[in-house]
């Protein structure tokens, strides 16, 4: 088989994911010897037209951006949404608490109106196109990162967690971050970051979205200890997520 | 010498973020010559309004990757001066460990991936592994060690998760400490080595000079080269030290059309920030063997040759491993404490002011009685260097009109990508002058 073609691709975002790939170091030189690597504007300078997969970072948020994917999205045989942003809509869906209007005003003041500063409420990448695979998380784990691809590069459909960060929490035996009256948001959140924040004694806010079916042991028997249900951690979502729907792909 | 040149670099290759370089010119005449920055504005300051004093960081960490923890620590600062929020010393240094991290996390980055290929005339990095598999390996290995760095004290290397207001979730163990004490003393000889391979191909950094404001940091009580404490300086401003509460007297921003990023000018129609910026106004200050590298590659305080930024960044990295090496002495004999940290929220309004890799950053938050925040403003560093790389083209383009013109699209992007510039993160705020 010829090596796929990939060409990663980013929207509004920090580009934080993109680093977590270069972060790979010597295991992106491995994988980058299963691949040709056609474009990634932030590490090479040439350009391509045609990919077997494209990865997308960021989010969408000006109609010439919805443009742009739709005709990525015509050149991509698998399309890969890659990140919070993406997958989600991330951090950048923060706006859409607000007006546009008040938004660019209150970043440009009597520059607001300027053309090029037009912007629209943030839509994950499946809110645009079809989005074939979801690498969850902000920034991504590069472990799962290199997974997925494996798995694509070898015809495998890869599995990604359905549970919930509690169970990934408890069983690196971590106390519970509610004993110490923080607001964590593990029992509905889709694990596979290996529990990373509450691990570091910090809440997870939910930056791989929340899971479909939360009701699974061990993040149930924290929601019964603490008296908390799905709906109010779910309302408890301010910084990643809002108007969240399901996260499989 | 050209009579017609048409260059339109559509999303400049090997920065952060997009940007654009158009040149036009006409019958021997430059009748167009812009750097733009189109990238799709994201509104942080906008973002921020309505949630708490505790989440502000987690949010503008997210401004961008490649500086993530020195946007949470600026938050922070700013968080703790509105709120009159105390940290400990011992949650202090482990900050500017933290920070240190990141400086060499971005440095070894930009250096050895992004602006190498350059010096090397690849078009990638992944070339280079042929070329130079010895150099591209040591460069991996120190980047590796700058992750894991920030990984034990920030919980991970990008967006970090151990910083709140008033302190540190975690300590590391001391045990944890000695063994970073002892990657740092290990790494010594392999930043050398880096800095013999960018030496050999020091002659391919171009030779262009225009002075301009350096603006940075500086720290007097105790004299630091600094990233982290202190205040304002700049080589127009005498070596006085502006309070950084006042640091809306020096990024005074503006807007023009071809960019969604403001820009910023302080006492000339231009400034600039960056590694170069530091060493300028705090060379003295440099450890030992910063010393001696700045030396090797004939850098001195006043080099006003945009291109040397990426030298300055590698001499920075010998700073913060030899600083970092006695920071953690420090720490192991002060003995490290388990600290539990509260805060509670209060109205107020603070700024917080650190040095990014790329430059220095500003970030200034106001909070209602319940901690929710009402009003934000952040100056990033980039955006206080756009004028300053369009300067810095007008000079520039009538000196090497009579190359090649893929010398001078080199020449031009790699003018650019000397500053560094994570343009992901330059569009934002500001109160507006309208220029046409
Ligand atoms: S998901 Fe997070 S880390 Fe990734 S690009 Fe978006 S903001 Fe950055
Ligand atoms: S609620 Fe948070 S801290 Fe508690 S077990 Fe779940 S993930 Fe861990
Ligand atoms: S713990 Fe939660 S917030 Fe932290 S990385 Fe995992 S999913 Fe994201």
């Amino acid at each position: 088989m010829d090596r796929p073609r990939v060409a990663i691709f980013d929207f509004a975002c920090c580009e934080g994911c993109q680093l977590q790939i270069v972060n790979l170091e010597e295991e992106l030189l491995d994988l980058i010897d299963n691949v040709e690597v056609v474009e990634w504007r932030e590490a090479m300078s040439e350009q391509s037209r045609e990919y077997d997969i494209a990865i997308i970072e960021g989010s969408i948020t000006r109609p010439e951006d919805e443009k742009r994917l739709e005709i990525i999205r015509t050149r991509a045989k698998t399309l890969i949404a890659l990140g919070a942003c993406a997958t989600i809509g991330g951090i950048n869906k923060l706006k859409n608490n607000f007006e546009m209007s008040d938004v660019k005003k209150c970043v440009y003041g009597k520059s607001a109106d300027m053309p090029h500063l037009e912007t629209m409420p943030t839509k994950a990448v499946d809110e645009v196109v079809k989005v074939d695979y979801k690498i969850h998380g902000c920034p991504i784990d590069r472990k799962e990162f290199t997974y997925v691809i494996r798995c694509l590069l070898m015809g495998k459909k890869p599995e990604i967690p359905e549970w919930p960060v509690c169970v990934e929490c408890k069983s690196k035996g971590n106390p519970c971050l509610w004993d110490y009256g923080q607001v964590c948001l593990g029992p509905i959140i889709r694990a596979g970051c290996g529990a990373r924040c509450p691990s570091s004694g910090f809440r997870c806010f939910g930056c791989r979205g929340y899971i479909d079916d939360p009701n699974v042991n061990g993040a149930k028997d924290v929601i019964e200890r603490y008296g908390l249900s799905v709906d109010a951690l779910k309302a408890k979502m301010v910084l990643f997520g809002i108007g969240q729907g399901p996260t499989n792909a | 010498m050209h009579n017609n040149l048409d260059i339109n670099v559509h999303h400049i290759t090997r920065v952060e973020g997009h940007g654009n370089i158009v040149v036009n010119v006409k019958e021997g005449k430059i009748e167009k010559l812009q750097w733009q920055v189109p990238e799709a504005p994201r509104f942080f300051e906008a973002m921020v309004r309505g949630h708490s004093y505790q989440d502000i960081q987690t949010i503008v960490s997210r401004i961008c990757g490649i500086c993530s923890i020195t946007h949470s620590l600026a938050a922070t600062k700013a968080v703790e001066a509105a709120l009159g929020i105390k940290v400990s010393e011992q949650a202090d240094k482990l900050r500017i460990l933290m920070h240190y991290s990141e400086q060499l996390q971005s440095h070894t980055l930009h250096v050895g991936y992004l602006a190498a290929p350059d010096f090397f005339g690849t078009p990638s990095v992944v070339p280079l592994v042929a070329r130079a598999a010895d150099a591209v390996k040591t460069i991996v290995k120190a980047h590796r060690i700058a992750n894991n760095w920030s990984d034990l004290i920030a919980g991970r290397t990008t967006h970090p998760v151990t910083l709140i207001p008033g302190g540190l979730t975690r300590t590391p163990t001391e045990k944890q400490l000695r063994q970073l004490q002892q990657t740092l003393k290990d790494a010594v000889p392999d930043l050398k080595k880096i800095a013999e391979v960018v030496l050999s191909v020091a002659a391919n950094i171009p030779k262009f000079e225009r002075p301009t404001e350096y603006v940075s940091l500086k720290q007097t009580t105790p004299p630091t080269y600094t990233f982290y404490h202190g205040g304002v300086t700049s080589n127009d401003n005498k070596g006085a030290v502006l309070p950084i509460e006042k640091w809306h007297d020096v990024a005074n921003e503006y807007m023009v059309e071809q960019s969604t990023a403001k820009w910023a000018k302080w006492h000339r129609d231009a400034y600039a920030v960056g590694a170069l910026a530091r060493f300028n106004n705090n060379a003295e200050l440099l450890s030992p063997m910063a010393k001696d590298a700045a030396k090797m590659f004939g850098l001195q305080k006043d080099c006003c040759n945009p291109y040397m930024n990426t030298v300055a960044q590698l001499v920075e990295c010998f700073h913060i491993v030899e600083t970092s090496i006695d920071l953690i002495d420090q720490l192991l004999v002060r003995g490290l404490k388990t600290e539990k940290v509260t805060s509670s929220p209060k109205a107020g309004k603070g700024a917080g002011c650190v040095e990014a890799p790329r430059g220095i950053l500003f970030h200034e938050y106001e909070f209602d009685k319940n901690g929710k925040c009402v009003a934000a403003d952040i100056c990033i560093p980039t955006n206080q260097n756009h004028a300053n790389i369009q300067k810095d083209f007008e000079k520039l383009l009538p000196e090497i009109l009579d190359q090649s013109e893929k010398d001078i699209r080199l020449k031009l992007e790699m003018l650019v990508r000397a500053y560094d510039p994570c343009i992901s993160c330059s569009t934002h705020f500001l109160d507006v002058q309208f220029v046409r």
